[in-house]
């Protein structure tokens, strides 16, 4: 059973492995740290996906939100020369988005969130291409962001560090906190949580609004990283959020998943992508490889339930 | 088996409960006393899960009055009932899946603190939690293959055990339970009644509504019975008394 819940990180270790063999390049100290400012941005928003995924729902808008959100401070930075101001902008952006997104779905009673976050990601894309006035990019970004996007400490990135520590909040939130174990009861069964008493409105609205905040965190780590604001940021992150939560063992049923393995799966995205621009692969294959990737890991997922429940079976006749 | 002085501990009078057009409880009486089984036995359809959703604080009744140890109470919510001392194990809603039994047992009012923080950002007493989800489990005599792996792992009658002994482990006087045994195969039915009779033996009173006559027989020390939302009859030595009880189940006319 133990063996079964690492199954993401022996999966990532498989990789890397295979990778290193490969191409030897791959295990130095400059291309991990090349890997982990390149998955950074799509760790953050993973980590925001799995809350909302966690309580069987699904945010769409997340890359278009980080787009809107990084458009929305770099022409602040026109006018504002503060760090501080505009870091507070983009996450702003990115709560305020999250939150809407939370109320309408919630008190919209809208049937599901993929409705309401599709939306959003329109309404959000096309806002940030409107206010960008045909630039696809708007360069110039405050030292703070710059740093938190760009600088490394010996070869590890500093926005690899900020991830690793929005990580290890959410995990203790997620695991230890009172309002982490209502997210994981709401997706269970959110009938169930309300008759005992949770405040199951409340707990979807803080999901989604943690989920849109955590994508201006990718807002100004990809600004930071690219310095400059773009509308184009994030295109098909929705996805790759999605697929990384997935990778690492959460559910569409909800309930299930955790903060380490989500980590793992958007890590083991990045580390494919990195993987097969050292092999050169082309553009077209690599679509074609992470999809499968995406399908392996699911499929390993399911056999897990598989064996889970005959293990239940054979317990219950001993029992 | 009902004891000799018995103290009513929940009772409901003139409950009526109307949805739109349709009248699903029709001026029923109900009482149970503290170390007593009753059972409220019913066709499908004859009012038992809207009695009992009314009694629980999930519906509100239209007319009537709810009372708990002789005084006249409303549950507005499931969480005044629980408040109120009364727990309800639903036949739908039996658990979450996702979570271990100590996390069950404690969704909704879970051991946390420190209490100068917001609720929702209090830190989880997990060992605390799971040391006295053991200790109950282990009182109650419901033994599971592994406390801490989630229930959705479980059997279905290790399930309704976990479900039933958290109801007991809360509840102060009443504990409520829908068809506890209707997904379960035999042995393990066997078992859940069991346990009812323990809650019994720990001097609570239990509501158990069913339309499987033959389980329920074994455990109950009266039975009420519904038809068409309405309360058509009452019996006391539920063993003896199958045909009558049938009779009143499918209509007296006949």
């Amino acid at each position: 059973m133990a063996l079964l819940s690492v199954g993401p990180l022996l999966m990532l270790i498989g990789i890397v492995v295979l990778l290193a063999i490969a191409e030897p390049v791959f295990l130095t100290t400059r291309n991990i740290g090349n890997v982990l400012a390149q998955s950074a941005f799509i760790c953050t928003l993973s980590l925001g996906q799995l809350l909302v995924i966690i309580t069987r729902g699904v945010d769409l808008s997340v890359g278009a939100n980080a787009a809107l959100a990084s458009v929305i401070g770099a022409l602040a930075f026109g006018s504002i020369d503060s760090g501080i101001a505009i870091v507070a902008i983009m996450l702003s952006v990115g709560l305020i988005v999250g939150f809407l997104n939370g109320v309408v779905y919630v008190w919209g009673r809208m049937p599901h969130p993929f409705i309401v976050t599709l939306a959003s990601l329109s309404i959000c894309r096309g806002l940030a291409l409107l206010l960008a006035d045909g630039r696809s990019t708007i360069p110039g970004m405050p030292d703070l962001i710059r740093f938190l996007g760009s600088a490394s400490v010996g070869f590890v990135p500093v926005s690899a560090i900020l991830v690793g520590l929005i990580a290890i909040v959410l995990a203790v939130f997620t695991s230890r906190m009172v309002w982490g174990r209502w997210i994981y009861a709401v997706g269970g069964s959110p009938e169930g949580a309300r008759r005992s008493a949770i405040p199951v409105p409340w707990v979807l609205v803080s999901v989604y609004s943690m989920c849109g905040l955590l994508a201006g965190v990718g807002a100004v780590l990809a600004s930071g990283r690219s310095n400059g604001g773009s509308p184009n940021f994030g295109q098909l992150a929705e996805l790759d959020s999605i697929a990384a939560v997935v990778i690492g063992g959460a559910s569409f049923l909800g309930g299930r998943g955790n903060v380490g393995n989500a980590l793992i799966g958007a890590l083991m995205i990045g580390v494919i992508r990195n993987g097969m621009n050292l092999l050169n692969l082309d553009a077209f294959s690599q679509l074609i490889v992470i999809g499968l990737v995406i399908a392996i890991a699911v499929e390993i997922d399911v056999v897990r339930g598989i064996l889970e429940q005959r293990l239940r079976v054979l317990r219950a006749v001993r029992a | 088996m009902t004891p000799l002085v018995a103290t009513e501990a929940l009772s409901v009078r003139h409950a009526t409960k109307r949805f739109g057009a349709v009248l699903a409880l029709d001026d029923v009486d109900l009482a149970v006393h503290y170390g007593e089984v009753l059972a409220v036995l019913g066709d499908n359809g004859a009012g038992k899960s809207t009695l009992i959703k009314c009694l629980s604080g999930v519906h509100r009744l239209d007319e009537g009055v709810i009372n708990v140890d002789g005084r006249a109470t409303r549950f507005h919510t499931p969480a005044d009932a629980r408040a109120h001392g009364v727990e309800t194990v639903y036949q739908d809603l039996v658990l979450f899946d996702n979570l271990d039994p100590a996390a069950n047992f404690y969704v909704g009012r879970e051991l946390a603190g420190p209490r100068w923080l917001p609720r929702g950002l209090r830190l989880l007493r997990s060992g605390e939690m799971a040391s006295a989800t053991d200790d109950l489990l282990e009182q109650l005599q419901v033994h599971l293959p592994d406390r801490a792996t989630s229930v959705g792992l479980l059997s279905g009658g290790q399930r309704q055990a976990v479900a039933v002994a958290r109801a007991a482990a809360f509840a102060t006087k009443v504990v409520i339970l829908d068809e506890p045994t209707a997904a379960l195969g035999v042995r393990e039915s066997t078992r859940v009644l069991e346990l009812v009779t323990r809650l019994r033996e720990r001097g609570l009173a239990v509501i158990l509504i069913s339309h499987a006559m033959d389980h329920v027989s074994e455990v109950a020390d009266r039975a009420v019975v519904m038809r068409r939302g309405r309360r058509v009859g009452e019996v006391r030595d539920v063993a003896q008394s199958h045909q009558e009880i049938l009779a009143l189940i499918m209509g007296g006319d006949a």
